[in-house]
């Protein structure tokens, strides 16, 4: 029967017909794909997947802007769908501790440009009146949090789709997939049970099956099924004098990791408490297998005891009704991943194969849209690197290290996570050649994309007390400001500045570029010229077609047809991704060296002095030059070397191959004996070493969102040949920015309390009406980085300012935890604020 | 009046049934169990008439430790108290299932057993049967209406065109059918006290003899993988019904 054959080809199959691939169906659709296949092995219009269990309500505020901003998107696109409800939500608080997270929380929402304020316990009672006001301390109250209909909002978007392509989109439920071919790495077509269907475009939305489709094709996708307990209680003789499905505003009890709902007559009971159940995704069972659906099995009842005490505790009344029992009691089996992000884009192994996995109710309409961006004009707008599937490349694809960190952060959910936190489990991961060395000397690690780096050492205690003096106003009292941080970091920074110190390894991903095509496939890539003199060094903005940044990174040449290109570690994965997406048919090979070389950063006024008293070449100014690379040998080691300076200080990074990274650890350590130089940590490296010198970091200051005249990096002017982003890079330097990105120091640390606090990071920056600065892009200013920066005595803090707002000596606010401080512009633009004329790298 | 309502754990029906590989068992890994619907009836049964009538409730089951969890569904749902007569959760006879519960309550003083019609797995039918047999009292199966004044009840049980009634003196054995109440969902707090309450645990012994089956193994009943196919709807359907009668049915 004609209807239920499938095309023989189409141009995209997407796996996987939930909440996700409904949207990017339908988004493809609507950015211009004709042919697009929906399968499912479920029925429609819920086929058994967790889009058709989620308790459906959306909370939109997150301390992260990237969830912030998909859930704002995914609320406006499930509102104009008729499938959204805005009741509000309101996270409450039994502790005093919670209260602070929920300034927090406030201060989130207006850097976001969410609605969300406070409430007093009255406040919380008069909107929610079923709750145990002896409990409640107070609470954040987010307006525009609502529920929806997730299924419904699928079946409209399939026919919107199917419209859009004339008939196009072919959905097709009840069909399993059976393999996902693969020729030449690159996808061509999909094998089901119904038939083999030919695409080189092949998404996988299976939710918590997408590893085993990914496994067909043979790469992983980084999650595991884990248990989120659910109840629903009902009828409720209370509700019945409410029409529709909901009339109070959703409940997030946090400190005890549960929420309570309204949905009809019922109350659902969600909980995040009870103790980490993680599936192995074969013990799903099949549709046929399960009683709910293969993603609802029964309760574990044990584990939901504590859970049912403490709801009972928060919404006596409710729950207490003599009519009402539970109605429906499941192990909810949603996708956990290791950091608890979704895993989007393309899977690098396997061209042409995507990954749309482990995405909430709550953001999947905007990632649908978002995703579909990406796949048809290589960008979104709505940035997803913190989504991106390739941030566990090569590291974070086991199943032992997805069920730890699935284990350790289930627990987090609704937790106060303070931003620099650090997780516990699988680790050491990736340790470099310094590390026994760095061990040794009592160093605090902290970890980025599973290498081990020193964020500070404890052996350099003795600094702080020989700085006393000028560290006497950058000291943190409060507790959370100094949770995951050390003074011993200034006074690191410090003796850097003044003698030698020795920084590595940072984990960078390296990766040699080869072949005869590389000068030309290398000046597409980059905004700054490739065509450089072999042994030059070029730092560049990496831009996608609307002018923002997919990264920013330093490459060098090292031979006519060979470049190096060195970045950092967290986003070592999605860089490579994008660079082998482009390579193409060009001759030009990529080769990882990011685990088989190490790289130790000397750098500091000695630095020459200690470099060169064990090296066998000329390491002076006129035989080394500042931004420029040679290959030395330190004592015994053959290495590489480019002298730059992320830190604004004499010096180079030197590269060598890990098996002799310790004897360079060592031949250095001994050489700058005399000198007294210091191993120093990431701290220094990666915060007050690099807002001094006003220097951007990806995934901060620098963004899809942002473009390189607004981020002051501008400096490589426009050069003639054509790079990815050239038209809108050079529009961008012609007209005027509606955001200079600035640097600003805080006036005073004083809060109400009398305490001096200290920005971490993220928040609202305020005009002196306290009202939150929007550009005209309706981009909201916030602090894109913050850090102490002990040369010039100033905690520092980044931000994209308007105009208006962009002038050096300019008075403005910054809300930090309920208080507002006042600020300067120290900088407008990338000048920096200590050295400004960089007389230290180039001495 | 003391009732006793008696249970079985058995697998949860509702989607296709995996046997072990020894064709012995029902895999119930994906399943988890409960109590037959037939069964959850007379619970509900159970405690409304200790609510209409005063007295106490008990709820028995004959099954290994895990089937605690069934006597807790029934605690949650209000009955008073919950005996196991523990096994070690191999499948026990009709016959000897009966011989066990026939000890464990004869003078127990009980004025009403209620059973389920038949175990949603088993399916036997008999074991109430028996032990009113055992015990020498009345008994009406297949009940779907019970009414109780005094020391007498009224069961009433339908039958092809009409109803059956009967009059029965107490002490009495009723084993009842899905329908004759809607059993209750248990509240959150007395799910949550259910789980605190302390069960009695016998170890009955086990009768064993002539009488009994023996199983020899389980077999999965062929599926039907036919699948329904909607033409269209509406007038717009009609072409689809004519041209499928002609071409794949051919019968016109």
């Amino acid at each position: 029967m004609s209807s239920r054959e499938l095309p023989d080809a189409v141009e995209t199959v997407i796996v996987g017909a939930g909440v996700v691939g409904n949207s990017l169906a339908y988004h493809l659709a609507d950015q211009g794909r004709e042919e697009i296949l929906l399968i499912d092995k479920g029925p429609l219009p819920d086929p058994g997947g967790s889009t058709g269990h989620a308790s459906n309500f959306l909370m939109p505020v997150e301390h992260s802007k990237e969830m912030t901003h998909l859930t704002r998107r995914s609320i406006e696109q499930y509102d104009e769908m008729d499938t959204f409800t805005e009741s509000g939500g309101i996270e409450v608080a039994r502790t005093e501790e919670r209260m602070e997270e929920l300034k927090r929380r406030v201060q989130s929402a207006k850097a976001w440009g969410e609605k969300g304020r406070l409430l007093e316990t009255e406040e919380v009672m008069e909107l929610v009146p079923y709750l145990n006001e002896e409990l409640i301390v107070g609470g954040f109250y987010s307006e525009g949090a609502g529920t929806c209909d997730p299924l419904r909002a699928g079946e409209i978007m399939r026919e919107r789709g199917k419209e859009l392509t004339g008939g196009g989109l072919v959905v097709s439920p009840n069909t399993e997939v059976l393999d996902v071919h693969v020729e030449n790495g690159a996808v061509s077509a999909v094998e089901t049970d119904r038939g083999t269907v030919a695409a080189d475009e092949v998404v996988i939305a299976a939710g918590l099956w997408s590893p085993k489709i990914a496994e067909m094709a043979g790469v992983e996708i980084p999650l595991t099924p884990a248990v989120h307990q659910m109840i629903s209680v009902g009828p409720i003789s209370f509700f019945e004098d409410y029409e529709g499905e909901i009339s109070f505003p959703v409940v997030r009890d946090m400190d005890t990791q549960m929420y309570e709902r309204q949905h009809g007559n019922d109350l659902e009971v969600g909980s995040y408490q009870h103790r980490p159940i993680l599936w192995d995704v074969e013990d799903v069972p099949s549709i046929d297998e399960a009683p709910l659906s293969p993603t609802q099995p029964p309760l574990t009842e044990d584990a939901f005891e504590q859970s049912m005490a403490d709801a009972l505790e928060m919404v006596p009344d409710l729950l207490d009704d003599p009519s009402a029992g539970v109605r429906h009691e499941i192990d909810g089996l949603l996708s956990q991943t290791p950091d608890g992000a979704p895993l989007l884009g393309p899977l690098q192994d396997v061209e042409g194969l995507w990954s749309a996995a482990a995405v909430w109710i709550k953001e999947a309409p905007a990632i649908g849209e978002a995703l579909a961006q990406w796949m048809t004009r290589g960008w979104s707008d709505i940035d997803l690197h913190g989504s991106d599937v390739n941030r566990f490349y090569e590291y974070g694809n086991s199943e032992a290290f997805v069920k730890n960190r699935a284990d350790e952060g289930f627990r987090k959910i609704y937790g106060i996570v303070h931003p620099a936190e650090q997780w516990q489990t699988s680790r050491p991961m990736r340790t470099s050649p310094f590390y026994n060395r760095q061990q040794e000397l009592d160093a605090r690690f902290f970890e980025a994309a599973g290498w081990e780096r020193p964020q500070w050492f404890n052996s350099n205690e003795d600094l702080v007390r020989k700085y006393n003096d000028e560290l006497a106003g950058l000291l943190r009292g409060n507790e959370w400001d100094s949770r995951w941080w050390s003074p011993t970091i200034l006074g690191e920074h410090l003796h850097m500045r003044d003698h030698v110190a020795m920084v590595g390894d940072m984990g960078f991903g390296k990766f040699d570029l080869v072949g005869s095509d590389v000068v030309e496939f290398m000046e597409k890539m980059a905004v700054g010229r490739a065509d450089v003199d072999v042994g030059k060094t070029v730092y560049t903005p990496i831009l996608a077609e609307n002018g923002g940044f997919v990264s920013d990174l330093t490459f060098a040449r090292l031979g006519p047809e060979h470049y190096r290109v060195i970045t950092g570690g967290a986003v070592a994965g999605s860089d490579r991704a994008w660079f082998k997406d482009h390579i193409g048919d060009a001759d030009v090979t990529l080769i990882d060296k990011s685990e088989s070389l190490c790289t130790l950063g000397v750098w500091g006024p000695d630095a020459r002095n200690v470099v060169d008293s064990v090296t066998e070449e000329d390491m002076s100014h006129e035989a080394f030059p500042p931004y420029t690379a040679q290959e030395i040998t330190v004592g015994e080691v053959d290495a590489w070397a480019m002298r730059l300076s992320y830190v604004g200080e004499l010096g180079w990074e030197i590269y060598a191959p890990a098996a002799k990274g310790q004897r360079l650890w060592d031949v250095i350590a001994e050489a700058g004996e005399e000198y007294d130089i210091r191993p120093v940590g990431m701290g220094v490296y990666g915060t007050t070493g690099r807002l001094e010198k006003g220097y951007r970091l990806y995934g901060h200051e620098l963004e899809l969102e942002y473009d390189p005249s607004e981020a002051g990096l501008t400096f490589h002017g426009v050069k003639d040949a054509d790079f990815i982003g050239k038209e809108a890079y050079a529009e961008a330097i012609d007209t005027e920015d509606a955001a200079t990105l600035c640097t600003l120091s805080v006036d005073d640390h004083t809060s109400s309390a009398g305490e001096r606090r200290f920005m971490l990071g993220n928040e609202p920056i305020l005009d002196s009406d306290g009202e939150v600065i929007v550009d005209d892009h309706g981009r909201e200013s916030y602090v894109t980085s913050a850090g102490t920066g002990p040369s010039v005595g100033k905690h520092l803090l980044m931000a994209y300012l308007p105009p208006e707002h962009a002038e050096e000596g300019n008075g403005l606010q910054v809300e930090y935890m309920g208080d507002r401080y006042p600020v300067t512009v120290e900088v407008v633009g990338s000048r920096p604020l200590f050295d400004p004329e960089n007389e230290r790298i180039r001495s | 009046m003391n009732v006793l309502a008696c249970i079985k754990r058995v697998p949860e029906t509702g989607s296709k049934i995996v046997l072990t590989e020894d064709n012995q068992r029902i895999d119930a890994g994906n399943l988890g169990f409960t109590m037959s619907p037939h069964e959850e009836c007379a619970i509900e049964e159970a405690v409304g008439l200790v609510e209409d009538h005063g007295g106490s409730s008990t709820v028995l089951t004959l099954g290994p430790e895990e089937a605690t969890e069934q006597l807790r569904t029934g605690l949650a749902m209000g009955i008073d108290e919950g005996v196991l007569l523990e096994t070690d959760g191999s499948e026990w006879s009709p016959r000897e299932t009966a011989s066990a519960i026939a000890d464990a309550v004869d003078g127990e003083g009980f004025d009403l057993l209620i059973f389920g019609n038949e175990s949603s797995d088993m399916a036997n039918y008999q074991v109430g049967v028996r032990v009113a047999r055992t015990l020498d009292r009345p008994c009406v199966a297949g009940v779907k209406s019970l009414e109780i004044d005094g020391d007498r009840a009224t069961a009433k049980r339908e039958v092809p065109g009409g109803e059956e009634v009967y009059e029965l003196d107490l002490p009495a054995v009723i084993t009842v059918k899905e329908g004759i109440n809607e059993p209750r969902y248990a509240s959150m707090r007395a799910k949550m006290q259910a789980r605190r309450q302390e069960v009695e645990t016998v170890e009955p012994e086990r009768a064993g003899g002539a009488g009994s089956f023996e199983k020899i193994e389980l077999e999965a009943p062929e599926e039907d993988d036919s699948v329904a196919e909607i033409l269209g709807e509406g007038p717009e359907a009609a072409d689809a019904v004519v041209e499928m009668l002609r071409e794949d049915v051919e019968v016109l």
